[in-house]
């Protein structure tokens, strides 16, 4: 069978591609209903990214959200019409010890592999998780970034000592808004301050126990812990904040991205003796857990609804740049593409 | 029900030097027919499939179908007719014999030799035959069309903006389309060789659905060139 992609060729142009799905081996054919734009796209489709990065990536259909209806499956483990998130990391090897989503050999859509944005995406009944009935698919279409935070969370779960009395969240934006609320239900005993630039988004952390603006903290406040979802240039002084701010052999959740290096006081890391740890992605578990945790809690995709900041309805070429160009231009919430193509 | 009918019933006479049918012709890895037939078995919302072909490539179209798709038993292969009008009523036939015919039967006729069609077109095409009992797939004309009745002056230029390429799938309620086809006379059957045209000519609505420049016809030695070439044109990264 023929598919079609849309791919990136050169910042903002997008051009229709093909290629062959074999429907006579085990397969999994899947079509996207709803697809979330990330940063990471974004990114990609302005030309931000380096010349030598542009050059290596494109052509590439890009996006690496969605939620996609089951059209076919050879092991018949799902039927058509089932709702499923796939995963956009592809494994090429098992490791008992890395996680798939930092081994080095794995393809990861939209950076490494075809995005989601294509008629139907091919993949096997392993690389997607299963949605009940009713769920909100403009939720479900960033369930992907959802999955970033609930894997950060379990490696802050790993990596941290008992004490979380409370835990700082740097950065009012989708990441910081979701990590915080994960965190809300996640740690209920633990206190949870939201630490941020623009008021108005801070007032959405209603669930938190305090909110700051990063500009009138006040020296005595302190976190046992602290997760990072500021990114690009931003994060040094978020990084820097967090260090003055946190308690001894605290840890340090990194999770926004920076195209540029950062400089970080190593000075105080080594005399507060704070572990600092990356998370990037997810795997498969990470997504089986954040689905059992919205379906264990429906309030969450409630509150998620509030980050739907616009859907796009996509029936042309010319609608899917109409949802990059007014995700371009938001500064909050997600954009979702309706996909009719 | 929705029925989705694969014509396969040229010999394909224009393919120029090539003996073989042009839906049966290899396009990447499999037959462009197959490429067809398999867009319609993954939709969900075709119940059935008939594949229509001249009786000798049958049991051939049956070897194809079994090898990519196994035995299915949604996808039958009956002979098709000697004009495109016929191949229709003998689809209509075949529905009505085997899965009976009510208002709520839809039938996506489709060219084997369009093996770019997409999920979105089929199931526009659905749509739009369920609300408006007939329809349509097209693209606006690029090209200035030029009308001439002698072959030899211009007789009249339409302008452009009202002017659509006709593509397919095209779909009806077919309770409705057997009803107008048995309508023809046979000076009629013999002029009216497009269902919709049918429609139009009873005065009957039939809706544009929107089809993609892409979804072209292999009709040509020069379009499977071109189909080879869109084809190939995917990197590695896909």
């Amino acid at each position: 069978m023929i598919n079609v992609l849309y791919r990136l060729v050169a910042p903002r142009m997008i051009e229709v591609a093909y290629s062959e799905i074999n429907l006579n081996k085990p397969t999994l054919v899947v079509r996207p209903l709803y697809l979330a734009i990330c940063k990471a796209d974004q990114r990609y489709y302005q030309g931000m990214r380096s010349q030598a990065a542009l050059k290596a990536k494109l052509p590439m259909a890009l996006i690496h959200e969605c939620v996609a209806q089951v059209v076919y499956d050879s092991g018949g483990t799902f039927k058509p019409g089932d709702k499923v998130i796939p995963v956009p990391n592809t494994p090429t090897q098992t490791d008992d010890v890395i996680s798939e989503n930092y081994l080095r050999t794995s393809y990861f859509r939209s950076s490494r592999y075809a995005g989601f944005l294509q008629d139907y995406i091919e993949t096997s009944a392993q690389r997607v998780v299963k949605l009940s009935e009713g769920f909100n698919l403009e939720v479900a279409s960033f369930t992907e970034l959802i999955s970033v935070s609930v894997h950060a969370i379990t490696r802050f779960d790993r990596f941290s000592h008992s004490r979380r009395d409370t835990i700082g969240v740097w950065g009012d934006g989708n990441l910081g808004f979701i990590t915080a609320l994960l965190l809300h239900y996640m740690y209920p005993d633990s206190k949870l301050y939201v630490f941020g630039t623009v008021e108005e988004k801070l007032s959405y952390f209603s669930f938190a126990d305090e909110t700051f603006h990063v500009d009138n903290t006040g020296s005595s406040v302190c976190v046992d812990h602290a997760f990072e979802c500021v990114g690009g240039a931003g994060s040094q002084s978020a990084i820097y904040q967090i260090i003055d701010h946190i308690e001894p052999e605290g840890t340090v959740s990194l999770m926004g991205v920076s195209e540029n290096f950062v400089d970080i006081n190593t000075r105080m890391i080594l005399e507060k003796g704070l572990r600092l740890y990356g998370s990037s992605r997810s795997g498969v578990e990470d997504f089986h857990r954040t689905v059992d945790i919205m379906h264990k809690h429906p309030e969450i995709p409630h509150y998620f609804e509030n980050l739907v900041g616009e859907v796009v309805s996509a029936r042309s070429i010319k609608d899917i740049h109409l949802a990059f160009e007014h995700d371009f231009n938001r500064n909050y919430g997600k954009t979702v593409i309706k996909w009719e193509k | 029900m929705v029925v989705g009918a694969i014509f396969a019933g040229g010999i394909g006479a224009r393919m120029g030097n090539f003996d073989t049918p042009k839906q049966y012709l290899k396009l990447g890895t499999k037959p462009i027919i197959i490429h067809t037939i398999e867009k319609f078995f993954i939709n969900p919302d075709i119940d059935e499939i008939i594949v229509l072909c001249p009786k000798s490539w049958i049991g051939h179209t049956c070897n194809l179908i079994e090898k990519s798709l196994g035995k299915t038993g949604r996808v039958s292969v009956i002979e098709g007719g000697a004009t495109r009008n016929d191949t229709l009523n003998n689809a209509l036939d075949y529905i009505d014999k085997t899965f009976g015919m009510d208002e709520d039967t839809i039938i996506v006729t489709h060219d084997a030799v369009r093996p770019f069609v997409t999920h979105r077109i089929i199931s526009d095409n659905i749509k739009a035959a369920r609300e408006y009992g007939a329809c349509d797939t097209v693209v606006p004309a690029t090209d200035t069309i030029v009308e001439s009745l002698d072959s030899k002056q211009i007789s009249s230029i339409p302008e452009r903006k009202t002017l659509y390429q006709g593509q397919t799938p095209q779909s009806f309620k077919a309770k409705l389309l057997k009803e107008v086809c048995e309508s023809l006379n046979e000076d009629e059957k013999k002029v009216l060789t497009d269902a919709c045209k049918i429609f139009t000519i009873k005065n009957l609505p039939v809706k544009l659905v929107d089809g993609e420049v892409f979804n072209i016809k292999i009709t040509y030695p020069y379009d499977l060139k071109v189909a080879q070439v869109m084809l190939e044109g995917a990197d590695i990264n896909d």
